[in-house]
């Protein structure tokens, strides 16, 4: 790839906490990825959007409220039936393991749970983007 | 603090003794090179009355429950009564969120608090396009007066004292609070509790803002004006440093922003037209505790010191109740890890006590499963319980501000007051804490730290427990609760039932009248009052405002 990995940072849902999501925003981007955040409050519908237009390699979601279940899946299953299947989708909050596979299945990539490293965020995304 | 003389001699003899530990570095090296606190006062290898031989006790410190305040505003503090021990619960529908009130006061609680999910706290019905997914998750949802009744159902309000987490939409969740107290015979002027009611928070670092910036402060100084009249036991803001800290503030960031956002609520009062003595002595605050201990106990003494300065000589305040700093604490969710979470006990612990020692008024403890889940029932009482051990059981409660004197303590208090003071000086220079949000300055400085910290963890520079160190295996964690996803439906057709139920005529014309005063400077909380009392929605009293007042459009900053 000859240009830099392009990510969308979004805040799907009525969640505040933002600070996680700027953290991986910010250290996504020194480590030379462009990065689109958002802001909060975003429907899955503009998130989409923002994937779209901005070209993005990689859609990277944040929802410690909860209602991760719901409006993943729901991300994912509209970026499908706008015909993009070459974005690379993960999350992270505060999700409990057991939701963790379900996610996988409804085309999360990876999930990240508390104390994960950014290092290791980036990594997975440098490794995993599906554009080349 | 002493004589000249005695302050030099026990100065010299300071130096002598750290030169003479300084040589001897190069063989036993100290575990870092610097030492500092979370804000950034390096740490001394020892501190003596050198380090605070200009403090004045009279000016700076003087006894508890008077000016400046460091000590306490109250003046026996725990020997009189402890902290009030207040756990922030609220999930699902009203219903089983009275079940767990009612088992958190059979436990010992002695004062509620109540977490509302975030289409309540956005203002948003539970049958809302944008509450979808969110019903009851992060706290109970409240459409309208009917769930309020459940949420309090037999539990008398002039007996309990309820803080509510709601900011945008306070004015008319305490309407409804007034309204069910109505109902069950409980006059206004009985009621006592908090609404947090702090929007310019919410636009730093909450998120769950609605309107603009100057309706969203107008309600804000309407509550004021009201409470002051009718509700005087009520405090009727809280405002809040917990979430700066949450999004990553050090702790003399907590104080500046915190009472910088004070500043403005006192400036918009004033301009309103209120007197400062009327409405100052029901300000409240409401602060974080993280691990650091000492620092943190310095904070809360900074803070008291600080503001009451601020009243005094910036507002000229009269009544020694508009000076004092009162707070309710809450231990930090973001200092709680998902590995080991057992460790977050003692976590736990160390910020209770940091809390007591700083003369914390009331105290939320959090449950070791912050990290993973909404607590359980389990996990909720382990919290309280350390609440009451340190209550009943450390000493710590038995004399007033036991650290005072510390010469740690009380240089790290100036520093914290200091570095605070400065903060507040810059905002001014902005234009004051509106401003400041609007331009994103107190936002960077936020995440500034909030990077710093997380790199400093990545580092190994900084160390937790079960974290980055001493990791285990560990499989996944059981028995975390659960919020049925059945709860949106149920609430859904609650509301169906609640449209059908309520004269709709009665209604309309309450959100009519509503809105024709929200296009006057009317005070709005009569209006807001007469609405909820219809059964009007919490959705449909936001929705006429937000036609009237418009949204806060979010500056984005990275």
């Amino acid at each position: 790839m000859d240009r830099p990995i392009r990510v969308v940072v979004a805040k799907p849902g009525l969640d505040g906490h933002d600070r996680g999501a700027k953290v991986v925003a910010r250290s996504l981007r020194d480590a030379g990825m462009e990065v689109i955040y958002t802001g909060l409050r975003q429907t899955p519908e503009q998130i989409v959007e923002a994937v779209i237009q901005e070209d993005a390699d990689c859609l990277a979601m944040s929802i410690l409220s909860g209602a991760h279940n719901h409006l993943f899946p729901k991300v994912v299953s509209l970026l499908k039936e706008r015909g993009v299947d070459d974005v690379l989708v993960v999350g992270g909050g505060v999700i409990p393991e057991d939701d963790i596979p379900g996610l996988i299945d409804a085309g999360i990539a990876a999930i990240f749970t508390p104390g994960t490293t950014t290092t290791s965020t980036i990594d997975f995304i440098t490794q995993n983007i599906k554009r080349k | 603090m002493f004589d000249k003389q005695k302050a030099g001699e026990i100065k010299a003899a300071a130096e002598k003794w750290d030169n003479n530990v300084k040589s001897k570095l190069e063989k036993q090296p100290e575990r870092r090179v610097v030492f500092k606190t979370s804000s950034g006062m390096e740490v001394k290898r020892l501190y003596t009355p050198a380090d605070i031989e200009n403090m004045d006790y009279a000016n700076e410190l003087s006894n508890p429950a008077q000016y400046p305040y460091t000590r306490g505003v109250q003046p026996t503090m725990y020997r009189g009564r402890f902290w009030t021990m207040r756990q922030y619960a609220g999930f699902a529908t009203a219903e089983e969120s009275n079940n767990r009130y009612k088992y958190l006061l059979a436990q010992g609680q002695t004062g509620l608090s109540v977490a509302f999910d975030l289409p309540t706290q956005i203002g948003y019905d539970s049958d809302h396009g944008l509450s979808e997914g969110e019903v009851g998750k992060v706290g109970v949802a409240i459409d309208s007066l009917k769930d309020m009744e459940s949420l309090f159902d037999g539990i008398p309000l002039d007996k309990v004292t309820t803080s509510m987490t709601i900011n945008a939409p306070a004015a008319v969740l305490l309407a409804m609070y007034i309204a069910v107290a109505e109902k069950q015979g409980v006059s206004a002027d009985k009621l006592s509790g908090t609404i947090q009611n702090d929007i310019l928070k919410e636009y730093i670092a909450r998120g769950t803002y609605i309107f603009p910036v100057e309706p969203s402060m107008r309600l804000i100084t309407n509550i004021f004006e009201y409470c002051s009249k009718y509700v005087p036991k009520w405090n009727t803001i809280s405002i809040s440093g917990y979430h700066i800290r949450e999004a990553g503030s050090n702790a003399a960031q907590e104080v500046a922003f915190t009472l910088a956002d004070g500043i403005a609520y006192v400036e918009a009062a004033i301009k309103a037209g209120l007197d400062v003595d009327d409405f100052g002595p029901r300000l409240s605050f409401f602060f974080n505790a993280h691990n650091d201990l000492l620092e943190e106990v310095a904070k809360y003494r900074a803070a008291r010191r600080l503001w009451a300065k601020i009243m005094k000589e910036r507002f000229g305040a009269k009544d020694p109740k508009s000076m004092m700093l009162r707070f309710h604490t809450q231990t930090g969710g973001s200092t709680l890890t998902a590995q080991q979470p057992d460790n977050n006990i003692i976590r736990v612990t160390i910020q209770t006590l940091a809390a007591v020692l700083g003369g914390t008024q009331s105290l939320h403890t959090n449950s070791k499963d912050e990290a993973l889940a909404l607590p359980t029932e389990d996990a909720v009482r382990i919290a309280l319980r350390t609440q009451q051990i340190v209550a009943y059981e450390s000493g710590v409660a038995e004399t007033v501000d036991p650290l005072a004197g510390s010469y740690y303590i009380e240089a790290m208090t100036n520093d914290i007051e200091t570095r605070a003071m400065e903060y507040i000086k810059k905002i001014d220079d902005i234009g004051g804490a509106v401003k400041a949000i609007e331009r994103g300055y107190i936002q960077q400085e936020i995440q500034d730290s909030a990077y710093k910290y997380q790199m400093e963890i990545e580092s190994n520079e900084r160390i937790i427990v079960g974290m980055n160190k001493f990791q285990i295996k560990e499989g996944s964690p059981k028995g975390l609760l659960r919020v049925d996803p059945v709860v949106g439906e149920h609430q859904k057709q609650k509301l169906v039932t609640l449209r059908q139920e309520r004269d709709n005529n009665k209604v309309n014309t309450s959100l009519e009248a509503l809105r024709k005063a929200a296009q006057t400077d009317e005070n709005l909380m009569p209006f807001i009052i007469d609405a909820v009392r219809t059964y009007a929605t919490l959705g449909e009293i936001c929705g006429v405002l937000r036609e009237v007042f418009g949204e806060y459009q979010q500056s984005v900053i990275l």
